[in-house]
């Protein structure tokens, strides 16, 4: 019988590196030493759990989330996808939370100055669970682009945070969805730290005319792959090595 | 050539300066959700020691990381995760699980929770007390994984297979927390440096 047993290694080349001088705040906020390899043991291979008693019912719609005369402006658009593993199977039940600017590319957020003004209607975040399938939706609007200080002419393309959980504290990740087609993708210094072509191709969400809602709402679809889980064949090497 | 059919795993993009308005909303300057998570890390009924814990991350030029957000991931007091696959039981309300913001004006972070128990580790061999942190913020392209010891656990921490996997023994030092007394109040003070001189071990995990 096969045990479940480590997380795959990370592919290092499919991540940015730490230090990338191209975008420059991560310059001294890189360390330098290598990081030290772990076998995996109970920590690593747990993480929290939640339940849908920790999400409120408007949680995944940024529409309604927080509105206070009526809905935000901007492209309404649904977000929807899977989260599966390396193994190509679906993560159930795992929190999905994400962040954005709103559709003028300003956040609500006490240290963001952007001239762009702030929404009454948008708040900018919502968070949700996996169903069996792993798969999870948002209702939003599409955020805008913005300037942002690294070189002087920096601006970064649409994009919505993720930030995922998975089963287990080594497949923690937070990342950013990106929309297919935006000219300012291959201009980007954020997303440039990713060396890979294809790792970028991984973070643009596909317009999905067939989710889309007719006269109300278009769809992307975004799918998500967190580390896969070995079974070990003979023994387990979690205990026994 | 044919591949394998594994997928490849979703590459990490930097949390930004605005994560707090996703992960830590009030922090942003605004309510939204009926509960933040991650305030309560050990939960009322939890056994063991109560403590606080406290620190700043400094950056390379020595600075203090004002925006940085961590997250927290522990045993109870017994060992054991608050886990399907965790080892044991928990006390009811106890998730292990915590999420911590700075102070914008000054960097300085804190939280308190219960000090967990050693855990087992590979090969049956035990794991000194510690807890997991996972360090994100602008800048930080993918997060950074740590573990904080205690430094009252002199004779655990010494026989830690973690610990002892670095090679380098006065690095092993940045992974250690110092403890004092507050009115009362266990304080364990964990700095954490990012680059720079004793930069803190950092784990591929």
């Amino acid at each position: 019988m096969k045990t479940p047993a480590e997380y795959y290694q990370r592919n290092p080349d499919r991540h940015p590196p730490a230090y990338a001088p191209g975008y420059k705040t991560s310059v001294a906020r890189s360390p330098r030493y290598a990081m030290i390899s772990l076998n995996q043991s109970a920590g690593e291979i747990t993480g929290p759990v939640f339940g849908h008693n920790d999400l409120g019912p408007l949680d995944h719609d940024l529409i309604k989330n927080y509105t206070q005369t009526g809905d935000p402006v901007g492209e309404r658009i649904i977000v929807h996808g899977r989260v599966l593993d390396e193994n190509a199977r679906p993560v159930p039940n795992t929190l999905v939370e994400v962040w954005q600017a709103n559709a003028g590319g300003r956040y609500r957020h006490k240290k963001d100055m952007y001239l762009a003004p702030i929404d009454p209607n948008f708040g900018g975040c919502g968070r949700t669970m996996t169903d069996e399938n792993g798969y999870y939706f948002f209702r939003t609007v599409k955020p805008g682009a913005y300037p942002w200080r690294n070189m002087v002419n920096n601006w970064r393309p649409a994009h919505i945070h993720f930030s995922l959980f998975g089963s287990s504290f080594s497949q923690r990740l937070i990342t950013q969805l990106y929309f297919e087609g935006d000219p300012l993708i291959p201009l980007c210094p954020i997303i440039q730290t990713i060396g890979d072509p294809d790792a970028v191709e991984a973070l643009t969400a596909k317009l999905d005319m067939n989710a889309s809602i007719p006269l109300d709402c278009i769809a992307y679809r975004f799918d998500i792959v967190l580390r896969g889980r070995r079974s070990t064949l003979f023994e387990n090497r979690l205990e026994g090595n | 050539m044919t591949r394998l059919e594994y997928l490849q795993e979703t590459p990490s993009q930097t949390a930004g300066p605005y994560v707090h308005i996703g992960l830590a909303p009030g922090a942003a300057g605004f309510e939204i959700y009926d509960q933040e998570l991650g305030r309560d890390i050990a939960g009322p009924n939890a056994k063991g020691e109560r403590i606080r814990v406290e620190g700043c991350v400094y950056d390379g030029t020595g600075s203090p990381v004002k925006d940085v957000l961590l997250e927290t991931w522990q045993a109870n007091s017994e060992g054991h995760y608050a886990h399907p696959e965790g080892g044991g039981p928990v006390e009811e309300g106890f998730r292990g699980w915590g999420r911590v913001i700075t102070d914008f004006a000054t960097g300085e972070w804190g939280f308190d929770t219960i000090k967990p128990g050693p855990t087992k580790g590979r090969n049956g061999r035990m794991q000194a007390p510690h807890i997991m942190l996972w360090l994100v913020a602008r800048g930080i392209n993918i997060g950074l994984n740590t573990r904080m010891y205690f430094d009252d656990e002199a004779e655990a921490n010494a026989a830690d297979p973690v610990l002892n996997l670095i090679e380098w023994e006065n690095r092993r030092a940045t992974l250690i927390a110092l403890k004092s007394d507050r009115d009362g109040t266990t304080v364990y003070r964990f700095e954490i440096r990012i680059q720079g001189e004793h930069e803190t071990v950092f784990f591929d995990i």
